[in-house]
């Protein structure tokens, strides 16, 4: 059956009625953008937790929401929930509740130094160490605000709860990718006729101590300490590594055919997802490339696109020396000489890595670069990397016409996942 | 849509436990004559009992060093575990096959450094230096593969470097209703045509007091005398964790006919909704799952495999759940397989579908785990089982495995 409602394959198209986005450049769509098309950072110094003694002091963290103290679960739940209602306030599509399901990509739950410090403190006579006593003080008294700290489902469950979406809420992650892994959830549900609307989140709120740290002893990060704005240099010879940052991105997808029926404003079209694990190492690509190209394949083949037909790449563009290197090569394999005449810049140069929540909050971007008709720049991009030879859209934004945008995300496990995003109809 | 493939079929089963190993022995030993003895410690983590893993030789399917080294024991357990399904279902060493394999695993959090933990809550410290001490001592004691023993998502990632499975990968969260969230992915990906063959799964090490810790802030870990599932509500309530590495090869049935592959059975409906939990609500929200299962009564028996973890008040709303069935002339027969291997989070939905798989394959079911559980007809083999799973905190979802046949 092929009618307006159809992509070519015959399946039901899936369009974007409503955005949202939390980053460290600020909230809602508006302050983003305009941050964005200056070419501002939002990296600073961490002040969250003491930094001391850290190869890495700087971060790309939301501060300005009052979460207080600070939790994981808890910033990642209001950030997801902020971006959420922005979005769906733009969709017009819901009162009380939300009319599909909910897809969250969210970042490890687990409790933190502080509340371990506090719940062992907590029976200071015990004679016990250890985890024994953190037992005993658990078993001693209620704990109830641990209990969502410590509980993957928690932050779903708070999300689903106050945007009153439909079902059991499915929560994801396959690392950085994450953010895009719940969109392709929600497509892909939207094209089987499970559901005519469905709300996915990217949201990660990870800069605490032992995640800092942790990416720290793995190298993976920029320590870059003295230029925080500075740090995140994509594609740039002398990049050392990226930064951590927080955020969220929502998108409300619904099926064309009922957003058009309810006379909605559709803002583009996620035309394909495409993904492809690695089998290579926990942290490292194949060298030859060949799970990144099979994701990019994988998008534009579900897309029904050609890879000539992509006018701009969202890229994963983290600042590693590895990342950066290997997009770049998998780019080349699909898009051949096309790659010389498509502009490809990151967005992490300005907000930092929002890890989990990065897939949806460049989504949200892309759209935003189909919808304004401006590509956000590559900022920092002094000393280009000559090995990465690339239209990076250096430093400041430019005016484009953009139909179709090819977003990337490559996370630690070998998990590649790309979406092929749309101009409205 | 129309359902692009007729029937979602079982083809492997990969299954680990307290009991032992394999799919067979799990048969065998739940079947065995004589009241089931389930393996517990009761005095390793005291006053927690464990359902300890038994010895497992993890070379056996993760025969490199340097692979083992780099993960933690629960993905170990899971990687282990997904090896026996891949070579259960003869796709083990299948490269064309593997390449078009895709991954959906439940998972929660990776292990913890116990050892660094302790040391770094025992140190004295002025309250002024609490920051750099914490600094200094994370920096210097963390081993950087101890973060990738973390990532829920790198017990997919060990499965596609071990295993060369590399369709695609999907790792979903939120305790038992992971399980679910998985499961359904994959048979609705398969129905639809967006895929034919999934290793689905999940794995828990049991004998970890971080576990333990998360269990018990949730107010959800069972400390008295060792009961089964169904007799632990006069002490409160409570789960008792089992570790457990459960996976599965689910495969369009069309899939499985052209390579020649005998399933043990399919997947009829799954199903899932997270109530409020205020009281009444989650047998009411299971009740009404289970009419989307669209099942006759006929005066048949159903085999139930329930994953209730003993945990109050989830436990007591299955059982009004169970008994709403039999109102509905359905008779139930009911088998709370977290009895006899613990809870195991969110493996445990995967173990309950793997053990229904069994049963219908053999055209029998289970004697009762425990001294609460309802002998049934001796006769007794459904050809139809639910398999439940209400979360020890929230969640609800059901399965139907039938023969497929």
């Amino acid at each position: 059956m092929t009618n307006a409602y159809r992509d070519s394959k015959g399946r039901p198209l899936v369009a974007v009625t409503g955005l949202g986005v939390v980053t460290s450049l600020g909230q809602g769509k508006e302050d983003n953008w305009a941050a964005l098309k200056t070419g501002r950072s939002g990296i600073r110094p961490i002040t969250r937790f003491p930094t001391d003694g850290l190869r890495t002091t700087i971060a790309g963290t939301v501060e300005f929401l009052g979460i207080e103290p600070y939790s994981a679960s808890a910033l990642s739940a209001a950030m997801a929930i902020a971006a959420a209602t922005e979005a769906i306030e733009q969709a017009r599509i819901a009162s009380s509740t939300f009319p599909g399901p909910l897809y969250l990509a969210t970042p490890p739950a687990e409790i933190e130094w502080p509340q371990r410090r506090a719940l062992y403190d907590a029976s200071s006579t015990s004679t016990e160490t250890g985890y024994k006593r953190l037992l005993a003080a658990a078993r001693g008294s209620e704990w109830r605000e641990l209990h969502a700290i410590s509980q993957f489902a928690s932050v779903a469950e708070c999300v689903a709860r106050r945007l009153g979406t439909r079902g059991l809420p499915v929560s994801v992650s396959t690392a950085c990718a994450s953010g895009a892994t719940a969109i392709q959830l929600g497509v892909e549900a939207i094209r089987r006729g499970d559901t005519t609307a469905a709300l996915c989140i990217g949201t990660d709120s990870s800069v605490q101590i032992e995640a800092l740290i942790r990416f720290s002893l793995l190298s993976a990060l920029s320590t870059r300490n003295d230029a925080p704005a500075e740090a995140s240099r994509p594609f740039s010879k002398e990049r050392d590594g990226f930064v951590m940052a927080e955020g969220a991105g929502a998108l409300v997808l619904e099926s064309y055919q009922a957003a058009i029926a309810r006379g909605a404003n559709v803002l583009g079209i996620v035309l394909g997802c495409g993904e492809k694990a690695d089998d290579y190492h926990r942290t490292r690509s194949k060298p030859d490339g060949t799970a990144i190209i099979g994701a990019i394949r994988n998008a534009v083949a579900d897309a029904g696109v050609d890879p000539g037909d992509i006018d701009y790449v969202n890229a994963h563009g983290t600042s590693t020396p590895e990342n950066d290197k290997m997009e770049y090569m998998s780019l080349r394999a699909v898009l051949g000489d096309h790659l010389t005449t498509t502009p490809a810049s990151s967005n992490k140069s300005m907000i930092g890595h929002t890890l989990s929540a990065s897939g949806a909050i460049e989504a949200v971007f892309s759209l935003l670069t189909i919808q304004n008709g401006v590509l956000p720049p590559t900022i920092n991009y002094v000393t280009p990397d000559p090995e990465i030879p690339i239209d990076a859209v250096a430093n400041s934004a430019r005016p484009a016409e953009v139909r179709t945008v090819l977003s990337n995300s490559f996370g630690f496990g070998g998990q590649n996942v790309c979406l092929v995003l749309g101009a409205p109809l | 849509m129309a359902k692009a493939c007729d029937q979602v079929w079982i083809t492997g089963i990969g299954l680990i436990s307290s009991l032992g190993e394999g799919a067979a022995l799990h048969w065998n030993k739940l079947c065995g004559a004589g009241t089931l003895r389930p393996v517990i410690d009761p005095q390793r983590f005291a006053p927690y009992t464990v359902h300890p893993l038994a010895d497992i030789d993890f070379s056996k399917q993760i025969p490199r060093t340097s692979d083992q080294r780099q993960m933690e024991r629960w993905q170990r357990i899971g990687v282990y575990a997904a090896g026996l399904a891949l070579a259960d279902a003869d796709i083990a060493g299948d490269q064309e096959l593997l390449e078009k394999t895709h991954l959906c695993i439940a998972a929660g959090n990776g292990e913890r450094d116990i050892a660094l933990d302790s040391r770094i809550l025992a140190g004295n410290h002025a309250d002024g230096a609490q920051g750099a001490y914490l600094n200094q001592n994370l920096a210097t004691g963390l081993r950087p593969t101890l973060y990738l023993g973390q990532l829920s998502n790198l017990l997919a990632g060990n499965i596609s470097i071990v295993h060369k499975a590399t369709g695609s990968s999907r790792t979903f969260k939120g305790e038992e209703m992971a399980g679910a969230s998985a499961v359904a992915d994959a048979v609705n990906r398969i129905e639809a045509g967006q895929g034919e063959v999934f290793l689905v799964g999940g794995a828990l090490n049991a004998e970890r007091e971080d576990v333990l810790l998360g269990c018990e802030l949730a107010g959800s870990l069972y400390s008295g005398p060792h009961h089964s599932v169904w007799q632990r509500r006069p002490q409160g309530g409570g789960l008792v964790p089992g570790s457990v590495g459960a996976f599965l090869v689910l495969e369009a049935a069309e899939h499985a006919r052209r390579r020649g592959v005998v399933p043990y059975a399919r997947i009829s409906g799954i199903v899932s909704d997270r109530s409020r939990r205020r009281v009444g609500e989650a047998s009411s929200v299971a009740a009404s799952l289970f009419k989307d299962l669209r099942l006759n009564p006929a005066n048949e028996d159903i085999g139930v495999l329930s994953g209730a973890s003993g945990v109050e008040p989830a436990t007591s709303e299955e059982l009004q759940f169970l008994a709403e069935l039999e109102r509905q002339k359905f008779k139930p027969v009911v088998r709370a397989w977290g009895s006899a291997l613990g809870h195991s989070l969110e493996a445990h939905f995967f173990a309950g579908l793997a053990l229904a798989s069994l049963a219908v394959s053999n055209d029998a079911f289970y004697p009762p785990f425990d001294a609460f559980e309802d002998k049934g007809d001796a006769k007794s083999h459904p050809d139809r089982v639910l398999v439940t799973t209400f979360g020890h905190w929230r969640g609800e979802a059901l399965a139907l495995v039938q023969s497929a046949w």
